[in-house]
């Protein structure tokens, strides 16, 4: 089986999936009539074209198809997107300081070589940098360090 | 002569000194990030975009407009110097320019690729001044129905001509329609796809999007496949090209410029497959085309020409008929909107000032860029050295503040990594990620328009082939679509994307 590794074939796996959900979510949406479109008729014709996109390109991989090519790095996948979370709830918590430099070190994490003094250097100046230029000189109303 | 006086009205409004400066400091963002490997002009316009909401609409306009005619400046530096293309459109200029540099003709190729660039920007700025007003004035007329049918028919187009696979991307154009959709439906006032959530009532935010995909799916993809960099730094030493070089460029640069602006306003159309275009013809053209490869100056100057004039050009359909024809200019339609400006032809009689000052600020910028590129390239190239393990937090924390500051919302924080997830496996999968952005920024008012349109007509849905113009777009489409499916042009197509 060489399955797993087609583009094609996992393009199509996603695209039904994608489809299928929208079809599935909007099924109750008011498809409405020529004259007056209810909210439903987009969301049917994008789900149905997306699923009927899904399985030409199941086909597709099925036949041949290229394989999913190039390095990726499994660490970046799941780290940034983390630390951007992260960013977010400290955000509501702790205030813009702590979120940033949190930030900034979290994404460091995620490369493929991390040093800490320098990691640590970058995420003080560009925290600094930030406070100067959205705090104080665009005057977004954030508190620097919040308690609650 | 009335062009002459509102070019001169629109000179008065990008000389004040407030848009002279945000010109300034998006050209030099700009020649930045084109310089840097890894960041392109479209996740830097969408991380700097929330930024813009304090600033008048003319002034960031200005500045996101010196961001994306900038970077081609600067990916054309890095390109000539150090063999590295700092965005898609300036690959081509490696071929030759790189040669040159090894050749010790550093300072002629890039003072070529700069001269070539500021012709065709100002080429490409008359263009817009010449066939703006017409063309919004003729999209004056058009009704739901022609709307819905232009709507379509750039989004075919701009997934039929759009790198890569063509079938991807209309289906990234079909998702990105449906995205567009999320929230609550304005004519029926019923939710769709906010599975409760209140943030997502108004719907999906589009700098959510733009910045989850093209700066986040790019660094994760980044990270994945780290490139390296040769660091050899050809010395600059004479700039001056010499009257030979000049005369060898002078038809390169007009030719070039043509090419530039005939695909410019073609939706979809990146600058790289302008710049392609125009070495193709020059090595055509040429009584030696063995020359090419080898350094020959006018694979600097056609392509850097052109692909200059393609960027400016782009401006044309957004300006007037509200249509974006590149995810960047998906990007300017959303920085309009997002200012309380509706896009379309009514901006050009509403808002003159915006249209004739961006025209103006647009020569005034190209100015800029060969003032500010050619004695300052030493600095430039310095910036090439700071790695990119330093560079990708950044990027990160501007995305995060960027993001937050729009709506103070950590819900969307959450859904920008989302996005940055999603953009990466679909990038691995070989989906473009530019025509969901057009897809995502039409959807609802292409359903609007679709809803309008059949409500004028009835129910009748023959209303988009009885009225003349709309019956002419359709037209256009199944034409495109019927001779992309062709063998022929499918084999020549896939040469040129890949």
């Amino acid at each position: 089986m060489k399955l797993p590794d087609s583009k094609d074939f996992w393009s199509g796996v996603m695209l039904i999936a994608i489809g299928a959900a929208a079809l599935y979510i909007g099924r109750d949406y008011p498809f409405g009539t020529a004259l007056r479109m209810g909210a439903g008729f987009f969301p049917i014709v994008l789900g149905a074209m997306l699923v009927l996109f899904g399985v030409y390109f199941v086909a597709r991989g099925l036949r041949s198809g290229d394989r999913i090519e190039g390095n990726w790095s499994p660490r970046a996948l799941v780290i940034l997107p983390l630390a951007f979370v992260l960013f977010g709830v400290l955000m509501q918590h702790t205030g813009f300081v702590p979120a940033l430099l949190v930030l900034v070190v979290g994404s460091a994490m995620a490369g493929t070589e991390f040093r800490l003094v320098e990691v640590l250097v970058l995420a003080v100046l560009l925290t600094a940098m930030c406070v100067a230029l959205f705090i104080w000189a665009l005057g977004l109303p954030y508190p620097l360090f919040s308690g609650s | 002569m009335e062009l002459f006086q509102q070019l001169i009205f629109g000179f008065g409004v990008a000389l004040s000194w407030q848009n002279l400066l945000y010109c300034l400091i998006g050209v030099s963002v700009g020649t930045l990030i084109g310089v840097l490997p890894g960041i392109g002009p479209l996740g830097t316009i969408a991380i700097l975009l929330p930024i813009t909401f304090n600033v008048a609409p003319v002034g960031a306009l200005i500045m996101l407009a010196g961001i994306y005619y900038g970077a081609q400046y600067g990916g054309s530096t890095t390109a000539i110097l150090v063999n590295l293309p700092g965005e898609t459109s300036s690959v081509v200029t490696c071929i030759d320019g790189y040669q040159m540099a090894r050749q010790g003709r550093a300072g002629p190729a890039l003072a070529i690729a700069a001269i070539g660039s500021f012709f065709a920007g100002t080429v490409g700025t008359l263009l817009i001044a010449l066939f703006g007003p017409p063309l919004a004035e003729i999209a004056l007329q058009f009704a739901a129905p022609e709307y819905f049918s232009l709507m379509l028919m750039s989004l075919v187009a701009a997934a039929v001509l759009a790198q890569g696979d063509m079938m991807k991307s209309i289906a990234m154009v079909a998702l990105g329609l449906l995205l567009g959709i999320v929230g609550r439906d304005v004519n029926t006032g019923i939710e769709r796809y906010s599975f409760g959530i209140t943030e997502l009532s108004d719907g999906i935010g589009f700098i959510v999007v733009a910045v989850g995909m093209f700066a986040m799916g790019e660094i994760i993809s980044n990270l994945g496949d780290p490139e390296e960099r040769r660091v050899f730094t050809a010395k600059v030493t004479h700039l001056f090209p010499t009257w030979d070089d000049m005369k060898q460029s002078f038809g390169p640069i007009l030719r070039g410029t043509a090419i530039g602006s005939f695909f410019g306003v073609l939706p979809g159309t990146g600058p790289a497959i302008a710049s392609f275009s125009s070495y193709m013809v020059e090595k055509k053209l040429a009584r030696d085309p063995s020359r090419f490869g080898r350094g020959a100056i006018e694979g600097v100057a056609g392509p850097e020409s052109a692909n200059n004039a393609d960027a400016q050009c782009k401006f044309i359909p957004m300006l007037t008929l509200g249509l974006p024809a590149s995810g960047v200019m998906a990007l300017m339609l959303g920085a309009l909107t997002i200012q309380g400006i509706q896009p379309g032809p009514e901006v050009m009689t509403l808002r003159p000032d915006l249209f004739w000052g961006l025209v103006a600020s647009m020569w005034i910028g190209n100015l800029m860029l060969v003032v500010l590129n050619l004695p300052l390239i030493g600095l430039w190239v310095k910036l090439l050295e700071v790695p990119y393990r330093l560079l990708f937090p950044a990027i990160m924390a501007f995305s995060a503040i960027g993001i937050y500051s729009v709506n103070n919302s950590s819900f969307e924080i959450y859904l920008t990594a989302l996005f940055g997830v999603l953009g990466f496996v679909w990038g691995k999968l070989g989906f473009p990620p530019a025509p969901l952005l057009l897809g995502f920024v039409l959807g609802p008012m292409m359903e609007e328009n679709l809803r309008r349109a059949m409500l004028m007509a009835r129910g009748d849905p023959s209303v988009f082939v009885t009225r003349p113009i709309s019956l002419g777009f359709i037209i256009v489409t199944i034409g495109i679509l019927v001779v992309m499916v062709a063998p022929a042009v499918k084999r020549r197509r896939a040469e040129i994307t890949d």
